[in-house]
């Protein structure tokens, strides 16, 4: 009995803590993404950012979590008030559970699914229910206009961005996220971004657009909708959907750095320079952090697309695009090119 | 099976893309929208009726207040008006500086549309951008009349001020090295006049960053072209007026039609637009822009070479010299005179109009020979075009309607007044 016991917890005790220090981890760069968007887009607008709360503004973010925690949940008149406070954690969930798969370092995962991108992809598609739900619930037009307007832009980025990543299981030929990432060890050359450009440009402007971001932000529309599906949320609630957002910009990161740009797999692995040829969390860090500036440049720099454009790129664009470049992949690796496609048939 | 029907949704007035108070009803089918309804006052200030009440030179600061963005302007009309019931003619400087600060104005007017317009649109630097610009026209506002925004520098027979010899640097600031104070002031070392020539040196390059980030940006494009398209003669049938009418392709500027003050000497061109759509607007703004900037230059050169008078002699209508008046009793008397009971303008009936930033302002002005006006009718550019908006945006979209909005440049200090 005692021997069980002690089974499960040795089980379940090392998972717990991963899990704890995963979420934290999350959470606290979700503070800081913050945090440097404010400083980043700052400085490309002549502006200094957050200054004032603790050195170079550092402490900022816990100022606007505290902040908002102590203000008021408005739940609005006839709402429907449990799907309205359902929504937020909806949104929240998939954010931080679609964590468990991705590789940190090599062996270090939560979960090494076989099938871990189908999980991911499982999780990505939840989140869009707590925005529908949230634009439903908070019986305000103009959140009902940003969801559905989230709706219908989601399910056509859905496919674009099923089809790129169908490019990369078919380079590695498994779904697993950590062989993955083994496949394109080896060197810069080795990454799939480099047979799969066109994929991973839909992928990456793909997960932008799922994410709600410039310039695809039409669900939240400042604008024009005012703040979208989450107008009417405040305190608390807002901060889960705000966290939500930011949790799933650096999950979207993350995975452009697992499937193209090789994961915690070092880039300059083969040179033999001390340090710098290693793999580990560092790279996968530097990939998101790059990824992550991205986005944040993106949205200094575009104006916003309308709801209808959007859908056009994403239909006529993106998904023409993955469907011809899933034909030129397949003709390279039938002629085994380069060092991505060497192995050949399995 | 019921049939969808269409919803009516409320658009402001707290709305951040309402440009202040503007409060539209919409009639919407799903996001194409089939009626708009405008509905205006909610910045009604009783400007007209108030100007009835007081002096005439007491009014000039309600005329800031019309478009707060383009300040001076507003003034011009005013005082043009009041001197052609006086019949007075003004000194050939003052002309000149009040030209320098119209276009100026144009261009401070120009920079917060293509700001707000470009944030509406989703574009947000072009916002910072733009008012990086501006706080440099506000400090040359400052410099010439004391206050940023509600200058008060013109005056029936001429200008408040001549333009001052220093220009005014920033103060030592202990959150600034030594090193960036000098920077701060480096283009503040000489006159008023070396700080705009700074200046125009300056924009025509910022312009062009403006450009970069739009003018051919595929986004922008998609969301202004064929957007809100009013054709020429339905443009005129609307009553546009300035870049709104410019855009449908009708070359009308009051500066040319219909000259004033000294821009018959002056080179400017006059853009126009070909589709009327909200980019040609943009395109027709932006070259606005620069022609300004060459009318400004102009301005410069002559203003450096030709000193003199910037306001009458006339101490019935001008206020003398405090020089003079502190061994003058005559003047003292003009003095209190003129700041307590004002002057008179003989009986009449004139309307002044001047090329606003916006189309055609104009000041409708009755005098019965008192000292005040006996009516006072604002013609704001603004009203008309927010009148149209109806009609451009039919059929379109919610985010083209605030890329609508956007392109009417529309202020409510004037629509409401």
């Amino acid at each position: 009995m005692n021997l069980w016991i002690t089974g499960l917890l040795s089980w379940f005790l090392p998972r717990l803590v991963g899990i704890v220090l995963v979420t934290v981890v999350v959470i606290l760069s979700v503070a800081y993404l913050t945090y440097a968007e404010r400083k980043i887009i700052g400085y490309m607008q002549l502006r200094l950012g957050p200054n004032r709360v603790g050195k170079w503004g550092l402490l900022q973010p816990f100022a606007d979590v505290f902040k908002l925690l102590l203000k008021e949940i408005v739940v609005p008149e006839r709402s429907s008030v449990l799907l309205f406070v359902l929504a937020p954690v909806l949104a929240i969930v998939p954010a931080l559970a679609a964590w468990a798969v991705i590789p940190f370092a090599p062996q270090v995962v939560l979960a090494n699914l076989n099938a871990g991108l189908i999980y991911i992809l499982a999780l990505t598609s939840i989140g869009v229910y707590g925005v529908i739900m949230a634009g439903w619930a908070s019986n305000s037009k103009y959140a009902l206009l940003g969801a559905m307007r989230s709706a219908a832009q989601i399910i056509s980025y859905e496919i674009a961005m099923g089809f790129a990543l169908i490019g990369v299981v078919m380079a590695a030929r498994t779904l697993n996220l950590e062989t993955i990432v083994r496949n394109q060890a080896g060197g810069i050359g080795h990454w799939y971004l480099i047979p799969l450009l066109p994929l991973f440009v839909v992928y990456f402007m793909s997960g932008v657009a799922e994410t709600n971001r410039a310039p695809f932000d039409v669900a939240e529309g400042e604008s024009e909708l005012v703040a979208g599906f989450h107008v009417e949320y405040s305190g608390t609630t807002f901060a889960v959907f705000f966290l939500a957002e930011y949790a799933n910009m650096i999950l979207i990161s993350a995975l452009a750095a697992t499937l193209f740009l090789g994961g915690w797999a070092s880039p300059l692995a083969g040179t033999g320079i001390p340090l710098l040829a290693d793999s580990g969390l560092a790279w996968l860090a530097l990939k998101i952090a790059v990824m992550l500036f991205l986005f944040l440049w993106l949205r200094a720099t575009f104006p916003r697309y309308r709801y209808d454009q959007i859908m056009r790129l994403g239909w006529k664009v993106f998904i023409p695009v993955t469907l011809v470049w899933l034909g030129v992949e397949s003709l390279m690796i039938v002629g085994q090119v380069g060092p991505w496609f060497q192995g050949g048939r399995p | 099976m019921t049939e969808i029907q269409s919803y009516t949704m409320n658009f402001g007035p707290q709305h951040p893309a309402a440009h202040g108070v503007l409060r539209l009803v919409l009639e919407m089918d799903g996001e194409v929208i089939r009626k708009v309804d405008p509905h205006i006052g909610l910045l009604h200030r009783a400007t007209e009726k108030l100007a009835e009440s007081k002096p005439f030179n007491q009014s000039i600061g309600y005329m800031d207040r019309l478009d707060y963005v383009s300040m001076m302007v507003n003034e011009h009309a005013y005082v043009l008006a009041i001197e052609r019931l006086l019949g007075i003619e003004i000194p050939i400087r003052a002309r000149y500086l009040r030209v320098l600060f119209d276009e100026l104005t144009r261009i401070t007017n120009h920079l917060l549309w293509i700001g707000s317009h470009a944030l509406d649109i989703g574009a947000m630097s072009v916002f910072l951008y733009a008012f990086r610009e501006r706080e440099d026209i506000m400090d040359m506002y400052e410099a010439v009349s004391g206050a940023r925004l509600h200058a008060t520098y013109y005056r029936p027979g001429g200008v408040h001020a001549d333009l001052p010899d220093r220009m005014p640097q920033h103060a030592p600031s202990r959150w600034r090295s030594k090193k960036e104070q000098r920077a701060r002031n480096r283009n503040r070392e000489g006159s008023l006049i070396d700080f705009i020539r700074d200046f125009t040196e300056r924009l025509p390059g910022r312009v062009d960053e403006f450009e970069d980030l739009l003018t051919d940006n595929r986004i922008w494009k998609q969301r202004t072209v064929g957007i809100g398209v009013v054709g020429p003669e339905r443009a005129l049938q609307l009553g546009f007026s300035g870049p709104m009418l410019r855009g449908s392709g009708i070359a009308w500027d009051l500066r040319r039609t219909q000259p004033y003050e000294v821009y018959p000497d002056l080179e400017f061109d006059i853009p126009v637009g070909r589709e009327g759509d909200c980019y040609d607007r943009y395109l027709v703004r932006i070259e606005e822009m620069r022609q300004s900037n060459r009318i400004v230059r102009q301005c410069l050169d002559w203003l450096v070479a030709h000193p003199g008078p910037v306001i009458l002699d006339d101490y019935k209508i001008a206020p003398p010299p405090r020089s003079v008046m502190k061994h003058d009793m005559e003047a003292l008397i003009h003095h209190f005179k003129l700041f307590t009971e004002g002057y008179t303008v003989p009986a009449g009936e004139t309307y002044a109009a001047v090329e606003h930033p916006k189309g055609e302002f104009g000041i409708y002005l009755v005098s019965d020979g008192a000292n005040k006006p006996y009516r006072l009718k604002i013609r704001a550019a603004g009203f008309a075009h927010l009148a149209a908006l109806d009609e451009m945006a039919r059929g379109h979209m919610i985010p083209d309607l605030v890329a609508i909005i956007g392109t009417q440049d529309i202020v409510f200090g004037e629509i409401d007044r």
